[in-house]
């Protein structure tokens, strides 16, 4: 017993901190500097039409967040054994075997949403910040990096998502989380919204805008964040 | 008639990029000059036009009930369609890469990452959701590319005019061509009004 103890000593001393400065960075640089809608431009197909409510994009983050952070790990892993040239199918495969699992579990836990979100799930493997992590950090990355990488850029994608339903659900329908177990109805013509435009004389004039509800809205709401994440992170101006 | 009609309704008032948006990514990335644009147009219009009819071949024969190996083997399609694109995507790729060197080079890692274009899959499920025939699929495929194409023309050439303007800072590049895509869509949305019947 002493002797394996002491043998295990040196190698754990090696080893670098499982949560260190570095795999702090991997998480957060997806938040700010490096945002996959953003800055890299990646996804925005799913992020336009997937966002009308908040339930779904919730949803749909979650399943992109799982289906990064693993298909990160799995190609890490394998990364030695690819060969390069049938490397794309090979996580095309990882990535779509993912995305069955996804869809196969949401339709057995939420039937309704995963009715709502059909092709978007689908459309998953053809999500480029996937793909493009796979390409750019996996593949050159020990498995337990790829994966905080894989998890951070699906939070940076989630959290842009989330951002535009709840814009566009609250000014397009008056209400926010519909069609989850925690409704919460807003603003509108009735008694069950919180602001009930027919009994408070000042909001009289509200109407939702329906603008709101067409696809075109994402973008304006999407050009506006790049918009305010680039006056507020200077750096990021395109100088071109 | 019936193929002009869909090639038109493809192309114009149900545009992938303009309606739909689908294909945004390289649509967003390489618009930023006309002759790149315009490379990446014929090359999504090819891909398109090809994988649509294999695709339907392989749907209605190999995957369907009836198909030839008799069996429903529908959940294999996702996985399918993606491998028949991806191999024509390589295709362009080397035949890009001979003719035009230069072209190649300016589009980068778009060219591979046709693959992931939601446009052709996206356009591929739709062909199976709409229930198209043979010769269908095929106008199906070339109007759909044909859209994509014009569009990110258009976009292209919009950019290019809109460098020699005043645009604040942080909103220049990026953030710009999102609007100027948000306000194609609602230029475009004003083409449902057209019956393709009467063409």
């Amino acid at each position: 017993m002493a002797e394996t103890t002491q043998l295990e000593k040196p190698a754990i001393k090696k080893r670098e901190p499982l949560f260190g400065p570095k795999e702090r960075k991997l998480l957060t640089d997806p938040l700010n500097d490096n945002n996959p809608i953003t800055v890299q431009v990646l996804g925005i197909c799913s992020a336009l039409a997937v966002t009308t409510l908040v339930w779904p994009s919730f949803i749909m983050a979650i399943a992109v967040v799982f289906v990064c952070a693993f298909s990160s790990l799995f190609t890490s892993l394998l990364r030695k054994s690819i060969p390069k040239q049938v490397r794309m199918i090979v996580q095309l495969v990882i990535i779509a075997t993912l995305v069955t699992i996804v869809e196969m579990t949401l339709r057995a836990v939420d039937y309704a949403v995963s009715r709502q979100l059909a092709v978007f799930i689908g459309l998953i493997i053809t999500n480029c910040i996937v793909m493009g992590r796979l390409e750019a950090f996996a593949m050159a990355n020990k498995p337990w990096r790829s994966f905080l990488d894989g998890v951070g850029n699906g939070l940076g994608y989630g959290g842009i998502l989330l951002a535009v339903a709840v814009v566009r659900e609250l000014f397009g329908k008056g209400s926010l989380f519909a069609g989850s177990p925690i409704e919460w109805k807003i603003i509108g013509p009735s008694a069950d919204y919180m602001l009930n435009t027919t009994t408070i004389s000042w909001l009289g004039w509200y109407q939702n805008n329906n603008l709101m509800v067409l696809s075109c809205a994402a973008m304006f709401i999407i050009g506006v964040f790049i918009w305010i994440h680039r006056s507020w992170n200077p750096k990021l101006v395109d100088v071109s | 008639m019936e193929l002009v009609n869909i090639f038109i309704k493809s192309a114009f008032i149900e545009n992938m990029v303009l309606t739909y948006f689908l294909g945004m990514c390289s649509y967003l990335a390489v618009s930023k000059t006309v002759k790149t644009a315009f490379g990446l147009g014929l090359a999504v219009i090819f891909v398109l036009g090809i994988t649509m009819p294999i695709n339907w071949l392989i749907n209605n024969y190999l995957l369907a009930e009836g198909g030839i190996l008799g069996q429903d083997l529908t959940f294999l399609r996702l996985i399918l369609f993606i491998a028949v694109i991806a191999s024509m995507v390589q295709l362009v790729e080397m035949v890009i890469e001979k003719l035009s060197p230069s072209l190649y080079n300016s589009l980068g890692i778009f060219l591979p990452l046709i693959t992931v274009n939601c446009a052709i899959l996206g356009g591929n499920l739709f062909m199976v959701t709409r229930e198209y025939n043979f010769t269908e699929s095929v106008a199906f495929g070339l109007g759909g590319g044909f859209g994509w194409f014009l569009a990110i023309i258009a976009i292209a050439a919009i950019r290019e005019k809109i460098r020699y303007s005043n645009v604040p800072a942080p909103l220049r590049g990026l953030g710009m061509a999102f609007i100027i895509t948000g306000l194609m869509g609602i230029a475009f949305l004003s083409l449902l009004g057209i019956d393709p019947a009467a063409f």
